[in-house]
């Protein structure tokens, strides 16, 4: 799959129709991240499987969990035993991590969070299109290269990710980032919130393909060349 | 000018590339890598090791104390051993009353340490939350003496950098780097909630630690030898991360 990426990107310089829509350093993030993230909750289910309550030994918390007392099926899980789960969870936690800070730095730096950060401002268009997809409203609002909608999810997911790191940090080293761990409530709770983000980040993946193809399927492609051919033009 | 292409263009091999990318991922999951890809996994690990003993850990960081009232009830507290998961019964010494603690390997001053000369040292009881590899926490009281003043009876020699320790236990053994075991919060303990250590915790004397996961403190133990090589581990060898630090 990665070699794929490479030639479309290659392919994407004899693209002559449509607009440069991603830069390579973005594509390649985004489909690291999509294989990184799949192997992490992979990973990370295996684990689970080990102790499937939350809370201290024999006194769960009142915490919401369907899943307690229930492991994971085989398809879904990665690394076979609890030690191969361990093993491929801190293998991938590196280049998961790494790759989310070189998408962070590249939007630092190329300005391009411009784009994808939402803030107080895109409030209101975000209503509006809240109206268009409901229906309510005819047009589509005028955006730029994301509607506020998007740049509501793409921020929010940046922010998951965060969560999803810092939770598992806590529960790595309880003890030399105790303060992290206090951060969210202690090594139980952290457990939990970390287990959280799994389901989040499964429900966004979920919304995020499902709008890709019943909405602008031409976005994959732009996602994969760089190239965006499809009906949604950008207002900037 | 164009030329017909052979085989697959470029067009194809992306599609390919879309369709065969998720459904091999699909399919390696339920897998544990594969022998090739698991012992690189392995290896990998020694990095998180390294990061753990040279970056994360803090000679002098104190795990946090809790009040004895946040023990947990002692039925629940869980007890594992291995002689326990394969014959349903707990490790027994011949005779118990002959019992000691052999400290050798590389020390100028080698020793065996029965339990009242143990007992005699300076003791340092703590309660504190015990972290299973598993995922579950239980928090428990302990006393015993601190690993560093029996490093300091035996003088261990410059080029000591692990400790193993050895246990009756089917063969249960360990091993620590010396920075985890010189740790203040590291003990040999012999007492768990007041009471004489319990059989199922590791009677007579056990490792004990907040900063490492349950399974690196050995129960049932026999010897203890200062090392240059690093020691293995009955769970590590099969897998586990060695460093396992909190």
């Amino acid at each position: 799959m990665g070699k794929a990426i490479l030639l479309a990107m290659a392919d994407a310089s004899a693209s002559s129709s449509g607009t440069k829509r991603h830069h390579g350093l973005v594509r390649l993030t985004h489909w690291l991240n999509a294989a990184l993230l799949l192997g992490m909750i992979g990973s990370g289910l295996q684990i689970y499987g080990a102790y499937s309550h939350f809370g201290p030994r024999g006194d769960p918390y009142p915490l919401a969990n369907p899943w307690d007392g229930h492991g994971f099926p085989k398809w879904a899980r990665l690394g076979g035993w609890l030690a191969g789960g361990l093993n491929w969870h801190f293998a991938l936690a590196w280049p998961f991590v790494i790759t989310g800070l070189v998408y962070l730095v590249f939007l630092a730096l190329s300005g391009e969070w411009r784009s994808l950060l939402f803030r107080p401002r895109d409030l209101r268009s975000a209503w509006q299109m809240q109206l268009y997809y409901l229906r309510l409203r005819r047009e589509h609002p005028p955006q730029g290269k994301h509607n506020a909608l998007q740049k509501l999810a793409y921020t929010s997911i940046v922010l998951l990710g965060v969560v999803a790191t810092l939770s598992g940090f806590a529960i790595y080293k309880p003890v030399q980032l105790a303060w992290l761990t206090a951060l969210f409530g202690g090594y139980e709770l952290a457990r939990y919130w970390h287990f959280v983000t799994v389901w989040v980040f499964v429900a966004f993946t979920l919304v995020h393909v499902i709008l890709v193809f019943a909405v602008d399927p031409p976005s994959l492609r732009a996602m994969i060349t760089g190239w965006y051919r499809g009906r949604f033009p950008s207002h900037d | 000018m164009t030329e017909p292409r052979e085989g697959i263009n470029r067009r194809d091999f992306l599609r390919l590339g879309l369709v065969a990318g998720p459904a091999g991922l699909v399919a390696a999951c339920g897998w544990d890598g594969g022998p090739v890809l698991s012992s690189k996994l392995r290896s990998f690990s020694r990095v998180n090791d390294w990061v753990g003993e040279k970056v994360w850990l803090s000679g002098d960081r104190l795990a946090r104390e809790y009040p004895i009232s946040a023990r947990t009830a002692v039925e629940r507290f869980p007890a594992y051993s291995i002689t326990f998961n394969k014959t349903g019964g707990y490790p027994g010494l011949e005779r118990p009353d002959a019992w000691a603690l052999e400290v050798k390997g590389l020390v100028r001053k080698p020793t065996r340490l029965t339990l009242p000369m143990i007992q005699m040292l300076p003791r340092l009881t703590y309660t504190v939350k015990h972290h299973c590899v598993e995922g579950w926490t239980a928090i428990g009281t302990w006393t015993g003496v601190p690993l560093s003043s029996i490093a300091a009876m035996v003088e261990p020699t410059p080029e000591a950098r692990y400790i193993r320790f050895d246990t009756y236990d089917s063969g249960y053994y360990n091993g620590w780097d010396l920075a985890s075991a010189m740790h203040p919060q590291t003990i040999l303990a012999y007492a768990w909630n007041d009471q004489p250590l319990m059989i199922n915790h590791g009677a007579p004397l056990r490792l004990y630690s907040p900063i490492k996961l349950g399974y690196k403190l050995t129960k049932y133990l026999t010897a203890m030898t200062f090392t240059r090589d690093r020691p293995g581990g009955y769970w590590e060898d099969q897998g586990y991360p060695w460093f396992a630090g909190l």
